[in-house]
């Protein structure tokens, strides 16, 4: 509650001294109308060339990409399950099930608990506590996906060896390292997300005879839906997209997993594993297996747009 | 209003010092460059750039050259072998490293070979492993899929977990040519994509089987005989180790100036001697 009302303050603070600059500003600009020009054209070149940017890696990446999946054809190239890139077999079947069962594993276990730390630090802890734990959260974001995947070698994979059987490279210690690396993502978001429920939400079921608990359960967290959905989707995001930890730790084999200690091989994982000696053909399906990550990605985007006009018609925020 | 205003001054004040710290760090650099730039005959820059494998020995040549012409910079850069070989057609690198033997097309595209070094393929398992021996049919078998475990080879009853390099690998490319005899390694295999991975997965794990290049080797692990002769370097060069593949060094038509002047350190009997010590078989 303390934390929500300084938010506020500090809120409108910055609203006061932003109209202070711009008035200031507006007063300057009848001296020098040129400069203002000039400004705008360089916040415009800017954008203009991050656009550019964007459109030209995209266009590389199917430039590359989509010639090699039409020659394989589409559904073999998406379901065949034999990848033989030197002998000219090139179906990403498995991959595609390696990243479905790597991915959902790991969000298996860090929704739950990342929506469960969310609220605990919004609802539940001091303002201090939450503090501490927001900056512990944006520690874990900042370690390298490299050092997690280290991490996984040395700590989770002989763990997985010895008590549970197999090699120990599998799904599970994809899961669990990737878990770790998107729990920031899912608890930032959601984070925000509760805490962005007015206060009138809360007071009103309390006041109603709701317990605290009732309240998060049947208001603040139907109210917070549409964050916490956008949290999930990009927390996905992130595990389709991670590929130095997952390379270390999942074994890479190109075989659908059977079981949860079975080895397996992510997208991503097969473009860094062979980007190194790859050419011809080879190279292309590489670039393919990109275009069919990037469709991937934008289609998550797509959901996470709607999701969020959703929750605006819903009225939450 | 003052905490946000203090907080904006730290920021300023960090941000500041991150630059001057930045710049500094630039600054030496440059000089360091300036002073090789006062050296002898000998100055410009060369890149190299291809196999991983053969990137450590480049590494300890270039060092050793830049050390005798200080006005000489060499940038050695890994990527794999067809990187280098691309790169190399393409002028981006001056000199390609491939450690496997250039297929047809590659070769017509107008480069000039130099087998610098050989190296041997060695098959490693955990010290712990009881087996000392394997031969290539039981080699082949267990890549395969067909061997399964260890009981088999002579061993303990246990699966055995096969770690092989990636598609398009040099080390991996030689593996299947004096190997595999046409046939597909199992889709089972755990796949690492460098040298050291598969050493580190090996030497963590009493059940695997792996091969890396012979110059990788160290305590970590244990190399098997191969059809019963020891991966040793008189081995290799005497043709009775049959894993064996050349280390080459490309450029594109006959090497000049700078190029050729490193090429030719590499193999003179200095250049040679290093690549010795580093593990590698010399040409000579």
């Amino acid at each position: 509650m303390n934390n929500r009302t300084q938010e506020i303050t500090v809120g409108t603070m910055d609203a006061a001294k932003l109209l202070a600059i711009r008035s200031f500003t507006r007063k300057n600009s009848t001296l020098g109308f040129n400069r203002d020009k000039l400004v705008e054209t360089i916040l415009m070149l800017n954008a203009a060339i991050f656009i550019l940017a964007i459109a030209a890696i995209s266009l590389f990446i199917l430039i590359r990409g989509l010639p090699l999946i039409f020659k394989v054809g589409i559904t073999d190239f998406l379901l065949q399950l034999e990848w033989n890139p030197t002998a000219g077999s090139f179906g990403i079947g498995t991959m595609l099930a390696g990243t479905l069962a790597v991915t959902l594993t790991a969000l298996l276990w860090a929704v739950p608990m990342g929506l469960a730390t969310s609220i605990f630090m919004v609802e539940l802890a001091p303002p201090r506590i939450g503090t501490l734990m927001g900056s512990l959260v944006e520690l874990l974001a900042g370690i390298p996906s490299v050092v997690y995947g280290f991490f996984g070698l040395i700590v989770i994979i002989p763990f997985i060896r010895n008590y549970l059987g197999g090699s120990g490279l599998s799904v599970l210690a994809g899961a669990i390292v990737l878990g770790v690396m998107i729990l920031p993502t899912i608890i930032n978001i959601s984070r925000d997300a509760i805490a962005a429920v007015p206060l009138d939400y809360k007071v009103g079921s309390l006041a109603l005879g709701a317990s605290h608990y009732q309240s998060i359960r049947r208001v603040i967290l139907p109210a917070a839906r549409s964050g916490i959905i956008t949290a999930i989707i990009l927390g996905m995001g992130r595990a389709i997209g991670e590929t130095m930890a997952v390379v270390m730790v999942t074994g890479n084999s190109t075989i659908i997993p059977h079981s949860i200690l079975s080895p397996t091989r992510t997208m991503t994982s097969n473009i860094v594993l062979e980007m190194g000696y790859a050419s011809g053909d080879h190279q292309a399906a590489l670039f393919a297996t990109g275009v069919v990550l990037f469709i991937f990605i934008v289609i998550l985007n797509l959901v996470v747009n709607l999701t969020l006009k959703a929750g605006k018609n819903y009225g939450a925020n | 209003m003052e905490y946000v205003k203090r907080r904006r001054l730290t920021s300023f004040v960090l941000l500041g010092l991150l630059l001057l710290i930045a710049g500094l760090v630039a600054g030496c650099g440059r000089q360091e460059v300036a002073d090789k730039m006062d050296g002898q005959q000998l100055r410009g820059t060369i890149t190299v750039a291809g196999s991983t494998s053969v990137q450590p020995f480049s590494d300890v040549l270039a060092e050793e050259f830049m050390k005798t012409h200080p006005g000489v910079q060499i940038d050695i850069q890994g990527g794999g072998s067809s990187q280098g070989i691309q790169a190399t057609v393409s002028g981006a690198a001056d000199i390609g490293a491939s450690s496997r033997e250039l297929k047809p097309k590659e070769k017509s595209q107008g480069l000039v070979e130099t087998t610098i070094a050989l190296d041997g393929i060695a098959i490693i398992v955990n010290p712990s492993n009881s087996v000392n021996d394997i031969t290539l049919d039981d080699l082949r078998n267990v890549y395969l899929g067909n061997i399964k475990n260890w009981k088999e080879l002579g061993g303990k009853d246990s699966p055995i977990t096969v770690v092989c390099r990636e598609a398009g690998s040099g080390t991996r490319g030689a593996f299947e040519e004096l190997i595999m005899n046409k046939q597909n390694v199992s889709n089972q295999v755990i796949i690492q994509n460098s040298t050291g991975a598969v050493k580190t997965t090996v030497a963590g794990y009493e059940k695997a089987i792996g091969f890396v290049s012979m110059a990788g080797i160290d305590q970590d692990v244990k190399i098997l005989k191969f059809d019963g002769v020891e991966p040793s370097v008189a081995n290799v060069k005497n043709g009775s180790y049959k894993m064996s593949r050349p280390f080459i060094y490309l450029t594109k038509g006959e090497a000049q100036g700078l190029t050729k002047a490193f090429i030719d350190f590499v193999l003179s009997d200095k250049g040679q001697a290093l690549m010795q010590e580093e593990g590698a078989i010399t040409v000579k």
